[in-house]
This record gives structure tokens, C-alpha cells and sequence, in this order.
């Protein structure tokens, strides 16, 4: 039997007026890439928020990893990591001290081993002892994401991390997902560029107007679709065009 | 269900090395925090002083309270611009989705402003002897004035985070701190309230500041001090207690 990593049941939240997410249903399992996909303002940052503590939902019922989110928040915080829309860093610290503090949040037993090691393995170890002012777009992205895997947490949310990325880190921080994935960590994406769900995910949600109006794996995805372009489109839909004939928008965005 | 093991004390170790490294990097903070009340010390004893009467025979003994509270009140704006830049850079967020206890955040900041403070303000009583300062109080009164003085950054630096929680901009977190720096002026801390208008003067003699720079004025001199510490000792508890209380709520509402 497979296991579920993260729960979603009628998930609704609104900002005063307005309801942000609707009707929010999904699952996701365990060591799998699942990608969120939606326009901008679609509720994908706060579906993050909500799963990762940060948010109360108004209702429904949601778990990560095997914990409620409302009622023992603690247990799920310590299964999780989270990387934002913008890297989260302390540029006043270098990288390698800002590594050893989250390793002493973390409890670790020995951070300074711990920032080492990932340093290594992001490449960052030239840059260890320079402040994270001085870093690059890509290097600061590198440097959060490594942030965010001390301790080994089981589930990793990126939301956007590709973002405002040249084309050359995106592909970097690709290969990243796909080495932690491969290592057995679950990961909640949330994206708006396309290509990256359809390279990196398992299983892919679309978030429209505060429901998930379609998910599965791509080619679910693309069996949804009724087969009439067929007779005069010879290679395979793309994902974006499915996503764009599912929330009815003709135009690219 | 076990609960997860929270440890505060450690958490709040980690915050504090973290922002008092944010001030030993930028110790251009420290200095400007300084050179302003040190250049107003410099200015009223050296310039001013000789045409205010205030019936001490030094100008640098009576001047120095206020000097030290405005040290205090212009520091406490780098508390605010710390902590809006914490949290529209998503470190906060980072902070709160990790199983740690979530007030040491705050609280981190709030005791790196105490610490800071007391650095400038063993730097403006370095110069203020050099002036001339001379005090004939022993340790205990000085204690009871460093007891004053951490009390009331305390309480400005919770008026700060309240600043700092809830600021749209770099601007508006610092910019509260302004009619704070004021307040000295409006008081007995460079000149005695007897010469001032009648409505000037009542103000004066209400407001926090009198009471606390009396307070420490008779404190470093030795003088019997009256009701003024008493006073002073409830307006800064008072002032602290309703800030945590504001700042505690603008901390969670942003969680």
C-alpha cells in the first residue's frame, strides 16, 4: 500500500472577503514530486502557508505527515522544511553561519559538520565565508534550498523556486529536486512555469479560482483531453496547452 | 499525545548570536547611535551650557540623564528596521515553520537592543568623564540607574517591534522613533522646567522623561530622589507592559 505524505480534505480559506480557496482536495504520497500548478493570485502560495503552519485554514481537514495541522503543529514542523518565494536568508551571515544557526534550531549534534557537507553538495564552499549579501541570484536560491534540507526533513515545500532564476539555475535547482527525490523526500512544488511541472512532477494539481480542477500524472493529464487535434497535430500536447484549455484561457499568459 | 520539546532558552542563545553579529558587522549602527548625543553633549556643555542656569555648578553632571535617553530613543529604531526586514524576507517565516519556540524570535531582537544600548551608552559615559562628568554615588545607586536605563529601552524597544511588526515600509518602521527623540528636549533634561510657559511646563513635568532623568539625576549625585524613581519605575513598566502586549499581537497576526 502506498503511503500518504500529505492530506487535503475541503480545505477553505478566505481573506476577509475574499475566498481565497474554495474547495481544496489532494493527496500526495510519499517520495514523490507533486507540482501545484496555477496563475498568479491562484492561492498557491497560501495552500503552502496553510500546510506549512504558518496559515490557520477556516476549514477542512488537512494532514502532513500523518499530523493535523491545526492541532499538533509542532509534530508536523518538525517533518517539514519550507523554501519561499524569496530566498529566505540572512545576508549579513555568511553561508556556512547561516547553515551551523539552522542546524542549532534544528538540535543537530553537530552543525558545523552538517553545514559542511552541505555546502559541499550545493558548491557552495568557496562561497562558504562571504556574507550572503554578496551571493548571487542563483547561489542565494542554492544556499536557501540547502537551508531548508538540514535536519533531512521528509517533506520539502518549494514554493516557486524557480522564480525570477536565470535559465542556468533553474535547470540547477531541477537537478536538485530530482537528486532529493530520488533520496526518498517528498516534495510539495508550487510553479507557474509549465515546463518545470512537466519535467519535475509525479502527480500535478491545477489550482484554479480556489479548487483543484484537475490532477493526475501528465499523461492522465493528457488523456483528459479529447483527442480532436489529432488529425493535424502530430507531436504531443504539452502541458501548457492543457493547462491553458483547462482554466479556459486561449491566450498564453 | 507527546508533545514536542520546545527549548527556548537555546533557541533564544541562537537569536541572540545571530543579531549581535547583524550589530558587530554593521558597526556603523553603534557609532551613529553615539555620535548624535555625544555631539549634543558637546554642544550644550561647550556652547550653550554657559547661559543655562541650572543650579548645579556642572552642566555635565546635570545633562547626562537626558543624553543617555536619547541615545536609548534613537537606538530603538534599528530594532524596528531589523525586524520589518525579517519579516518581508521571509526569515521569519523560515523561523516559524521549524519546530522551535516561536517567541525567542522576538525576544532575540529584543534583548540584542539591550545589549547594544548598553555598549553605546558605557561609550557616552567614557566621554562624558573626559568632559568632566564626576559622580560621588557608589555601586549600588549606579546599579539602580543601569536597572532604569535597561527598563526603559526595554519598554522603547517593544514600542519599536510594535513599529517594526506592523510597518508597510523601511521608512515607517524607523520614522515613529522621531517624536521619541523629542521628548527630552520637552523636559528638565537640559534646562529646569521653572523657566518655562505654564502649559509648556505642566507637560514637562508629566511626561516620562522628567520623572526618569530626575531619577537618575539624583541616583549619580547622591541627592535623596523623592517620588521621581517611583514615578519613573511606573512609567516604564507601564509603557513596557502595554507594548508586549501590542507587540505580541501585531507578532501573531502576521504568523
Amino acid at each position: 500500500m502506498k503511503e500518504i505524505a500529505i492530506q487535503v480534505k475541503a480545505l477553505q480559506k478566505s481573506y476577509k472577503q475574499h475566498q481565497v480557496l474554495k474547495d481544496v482536495n489532494l493527496e500526495v504520497e510519499k517520495g514523490s514530486i507533486f507540482a501545484l500548478l496555477g496563475s498568479n493570485g491562484a492561492g498557491k502560495t497560501t495552500v503552502v502557508k496553510i500546510l506549512s503552519t504558518l496559515l490557520q485554514p477556516d476549514s477542512g481537514s488537512i494532514t502532513v505527515n500523518g499530523f493535523d495541522v491545526t492541532l499538533s503543529p509542532d509534530h508536523v514542523r518538525q517533518a517539514i522544511s519550507l523554501t519561499g518565494q524569496f530566498a529566505a536568508v540572512d545576508e549579513i551571515l555568511t553561508g556556512r553561519e547561516n547553515l551551523i544557526m539552522i542546524a542549532k534550531l534544528r538540535y543537530l549534534q553537530n552543525p558545523r559538520q552538517v553545514a559542511d557537507d552541505l555546502l559541499r553538495r550545493f558548491g557552495l564552499t568557496e562561497a562558504a565565508d562571504r556574507k550572503a549579501s554578496t551571493y548571487s541570484g542563483g547561489m542565494r536560491r542554492r544556499l536557501d534550498i540547502a537551508l531548508s534540507l538540514v535536519g533531512k526533513p521528509q517533506i520539502v515545500f518549494l514554493d516557486e523556486p524557480t522564480t525570477g532564476l536565470d535559465p542556468e539555475a533553474r535547470i540547477e535547482v531541477w537537478k536538485m529536486v530530482k537528486e532529493l527525490a530520488a533520496g526518498g523526500t517528498t516534495i510539495f512544488l508550487t510553479t507557474q512555469y509549465l515546463e518545470e511541472a512537466e519535467q519535475l512532477a509525479d502527480r500535478i494539481a491545477i489550482l484554479h479560482e480556489g479548487r483543484i480542477i484537475a490532477g493526475g500524472t501528465l499523461s492522465e493529464l493528457k488523456k483528459l483531453f479529447p483527442q480532436a487535434k489529432v488529425e493535424y497535430v502530430e507531436k504531443q500536447l504539452s502541458l501548457e496547452e492543457i493547462f491553458l484549455a483547462i482554466i479556459g484561457k486561449k491566450e498564453a499568459i | 499525545m507527546e508533545t514536542v520539546k520546545k527549548h527556548f532558552f537555546s533557541d533564544l542563545a541562537v537569536m541572540l548570536g545571530r543579531s549581535m553579529r547583524h550589530i558587530s558587522r554593521s558597526m556603523d549602527t553603534i557609532i551613529t547611535v553615539c555620535i548624535t548625543p555625544i555631539a549634543m553633549m558637546l554642544l550644550f556643555v561647550y556652547v550653550f551650557g554657559g547661559a543655562i542656569q541650572t543650579g548645579s555648578d556642572n552642566y555635565v553632571n546635570y545633562l547626562l540623564p537626558g543624553i543617555l535617553l536619547i541615545a536609548i530613543a534613537s537606538s530603538i529604531s534599528y530594532t524596528a528596521y531589523r525586524l520589518f526586514l525579517d519579516k518581508q524576507r521571509g526569515i521569519i517565516e523560515r523561523f516559524h515553520s521549524m519546530p522551535i519556540s516561536r517567541s525567542a524570535v522576538l525576544w532575540g531582537h529584543v534583548i540584542t537592543s539591550v545589549v547594544s544600548n548598553i555598549i553605546s551608552i558605557i561609550v557616552i559615559i567614557l566621554v562624558a568623564l573626559m568632559m568632566g562628568f564626576r559622580s560621588s554615588s557608589g555601586v549600588l545607586p549606579w546599579l539602580a540607574v543601569a536597572g532604569i536605563l535597561v527598563l526603559f529601552t526595554l519598554a522603547l524597544t517593544w514600542v519599536a517591534a510594535i513599529a517594526g511588526l506592523s510597518a508597510k515600509s523601511v521608512e515607517g518602521a524607523s520614522a515613529f522613533s522621531y517624536p521619541l527623540i523629542f521628548l527630552p528636549f520637552i523636559s528638565s533634561a537640559f534646562v529646569p522646567t521653572n523657566s518655562m510657559p505654564t502649559v509648556v511646563r505642566v507637560f514637562a513635568e508629566n511626561q516620562p522623561v522628567t520623572s526618569i532623568v530626575e531619577a537618575i539625576r539624583a541616583l549619580m549625585s547622591g541627592q535623596p530622589m523623592g517620588n521621581d524613581i517611583w514615578v519613573a519605575l511606573a512609567w516604564c513598566i507601564g509603557i513596557m507592559l502595554v507594548a508586549y502586549v501590542f507587540a505580541m499581537k501585531a507578532y501573531k497576526k502576521r504568523i
